[in-house]
């Protein structure tokens, strides 16, 4: 060790990674960052009419499901999948039953909304007055799970989400006259809003209004989720992830900012599930599978754990991949490729970690941490 | 006394760690806690700093009892500890793992006044400014978890191992800073294998074996102790 001179500082360094197309983009001054981000939001808002894109444009649209509606079930995917990379990407906390918070949001709008609610009586509200309702409950959810569970480590908390997920679906398949079972919700009422020619705006031919609705959703969760990353919040998530007991010894709350990332991480799940049972009408005790939360989870980690535009990609592709198979029928047994999409799939992820052990957009400190762990299982 | 522990016993589920150990460090001293592997001497830190409730016995801190008291609060009491290991943030730069340090403070301008006084006990930290931390070798990252710990502005220190897997040129380094820490007006509680270079810097030191304290002395008397030199100062 020598007392050597200062170093020179370096030119504009900065850790938002310094390679690839991230780290180009991280180097631009705001301007072109803001011109850049606009330009993708101009894309994502045009991706409905993408199908009139000469050459490339018919490559890109699904087949067996109309584009649009495909496009729908992206953007709640992405929303999903932002909200648990909260939880799992920022605070390093694994919830292997995220799904079950998809499922309070829309089993909660459900509730408020549908004519076959038991609570009908009491209720019978439009979608936008059972939203926030709804979304209240989810966090409360979250909040609820997360008090006993976040004390316990790793491996625990994993189990206790995963069970949580499955109470869900089995409170929801078995209590015929409160969550309905098979039969499910019928009629839960539509966003509301109506066109210059009278019609509703969010109707059921067309999803390119939900499309849009989820988009924006998505644009406010960003922002959101961007500002708590850059405040204290996010430097606290930071710490616990990276090393929980020196964050304890630094003064930082642990328990209190787990159970902080837990209900938001909670909330935007319950984001997508008000979305999704507002655009399909209806809902049952099938439409939440634990393979959901497992296939979010890959999407995330695919993407770029603790990355927002990693997660982003990740949860777009989790949900384009098997909707583009669909309506292709493979040459031997004819059948469609869409029946072949887990194993599809699962070679698709092999891939990726093979090639991009980090996810296709990594997190600059992700891989940091990563390398920091594999130092301390080596010997010295 | 700045701390004062008596009849501390500590529990992980069924593992009795701690069996009422007593010990105390005066304002300005350097004590040191000397022992074997799985001794406890970690635990004792876990302890004092509230990572870990304590089954029995009391913490006092500056003349209250603590014991009970929330980690975070004690840091702002003025404890602050350097984990043992590894326990920087790696994926943070040098910078923000020292503004970690800093955690519970507000006034900028006395956090930046002691970032120059991290930065200059320990130059290297400011040639390393915005590397990452976990990119540090073994010696930088213990330079940079004791510079962390400093950044609470403390006024007890708590140092578990700081010379652990260091070259004896960086371990001669590292003890010379840790008194010139304490010169500067910081009681250290020190927590070390290395028992020979503890001793000879410490004021005071006890010995810890198997969750009990059985040996307490000056840092000379201890180093002179035929017991301890047998167990402790092997010939190596
Ligand atoms: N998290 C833990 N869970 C269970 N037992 C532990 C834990 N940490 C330490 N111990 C046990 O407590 C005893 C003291 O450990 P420790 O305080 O780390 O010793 P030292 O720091 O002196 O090497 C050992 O027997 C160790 O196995
Ligand atoms: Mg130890």
């Amino acid at each position: 060790m020598s007392d050597t001179a200062v170093a020179p500082p370096k030119a504009k360094q900065n850790f938002r990674g310094n390679g690839g197309v991230r780290g180009w983009f991280g180097r631009q001054p705001t301007w072109v960052r803001a011109i850049v981000t606009l330009v993708a939001l101009g894309l994502a808002i045009l991706l409905p009419y993408a199908g009139d894109v000469p050459l490339i444009g018919p490559q890109i649209v699904t087949q067996g499901i109309d584009w649009p509606s495909s496009l729908f079930n992206m953007s709640y995917y992405v929303l999903l999948a932002l909200g648990l990379n909260v939880v799992v990407g920022y605070a390093g906390l694994l919830d292997l039953g995220y799904v079950g918070f998809f499922a309070i949001g829309a089993y909660g709008t459900a509730l408020l909304t549908s004519r076959d609610s038991l609570l009908y009586a009491h209720s019978g509200w439009s979608w936008l007055a059972a939203a926030p309702v709804a979304l209240a409950i989810t966090m409360a959810a979250g909040l609820i799970l997360g008090w006993p569970t976040l004390r316990l480590r790793g491996d625990y908390l994993a189990i206790v989400t995963l069970g949580f997920a499955e109470i869900i679906r089995i409170v929801a398949t078995s209590t015929p006259n409160f969550l309905r079972g098979d039969r499910g919700f019928t009629n839960i009422p539509h966003p509301p809003g109506q066109g210059a020619d009278g019609k509703p705006i969010f109707g059921v031919t067309d999803a390119t209004p939900y499309f849009w609705l989820g988009l924006a959703v998505i644009v406010v969760v960003i922002l959101g989720v961007r500002n708590l990353d850059r405040s204290r919040v996010g430097r606290s998530w930071l710490a616990i992830r990276e090393d929980e007991e020196a964050a304890e010894i630094m003064g930082v709350r642990t328990t209190r900012f787990k159970l902080w990332a837990f209900a938001i991480g909670a909330f935007i799940g319950g984001l997508g599930g008000v979305l999704f049972a507002g655009e399909q009408g209806f809902i049952n005790s099938q439409t939440f599978v634990l393979q959901f939360s497992i296939l979010v989870l890959a999407g995330v980690v695919m993407g770029g754990s603790g990355n927002m535009a990693g997660a982003i990609l990740g949860g777009a592709l989790i949900s384009y991949i098997p909707d583009r198979l669909r309506g292709i029928s493979d040459p031997f047994f004819h059948t469609d490729l869409y029946e072949y999409r887990f194993a599809i799939f699962g070679v698709v992820i092999i891939v990726i970690m093979v090639l991009r052990p980090q996810g296709l957009i990594p997190s600059r400190r992700r891989a940091m941490e990563l390398k920091d762990r594999e130092k301390e299982v080596a010997p010295l | 006394m700045l701390l004062e522990l008596e009849n501390v016993s500590l529990a992980y589920g069924r593992i009795q760690a701690l069996h009422g150990i007593s010990l105390s460090v005066a304002q300005g001293e350097i004590v040191a806690l000397i022992g074997a592997n799985g001794a406890g001497k970690s635990t004792t830190m876990r302890a004092i700093s509230g990572l870990r409730p304590v089954s029995e016995g009391s913490i006092r801190f500056d003349g209250q009892d603590i014991s009970k008291l929330r980690a975070d609060l004690r840091v702002i009491r003025g404890v602050s500890q350097s984990p043992e290991g590894r326990g920087i943030f790696p994926g943070m730069s040098v910078r923000e793992n020292l503004e970690m340090g800093a955690y519970t403070r507000k006034n900028r301008a006395e956090i930046d006044e002691d970032l120059q006084r991290v930065f200059t006990l320990f130059p290297r930290m400011r040639e390393r400014e915005k590397q990452s931390g976990g990119t540090l070798s073994g010696g930088e990252q213990q330079m940079l978890a004791v510079g962390r710990a400093l950044m609470s502005r403390p006024k007890l220190l708590l140092l578990d191992e700081p010379s652990m897997g260091l070259a004896p040129m960086l371990i001669q380094q590292i003890f010379d800073i840790i008194v010139e820490i304490n010169q500067q007006g910081t009681t250290v509680l020190l927590v070390e294998q290395n028992a020979q270079q503890a001793l000879s810097r410490a004021h005071r030191a006890y010995v810890l074996e198997t969750g009990r304290i059985v040996k307490e002395g000056t840092g000379a008397e201890l180093l002179h102790d035929p017991a301890v030199k047998d167990a402790y100062l092997g010939v190596a």
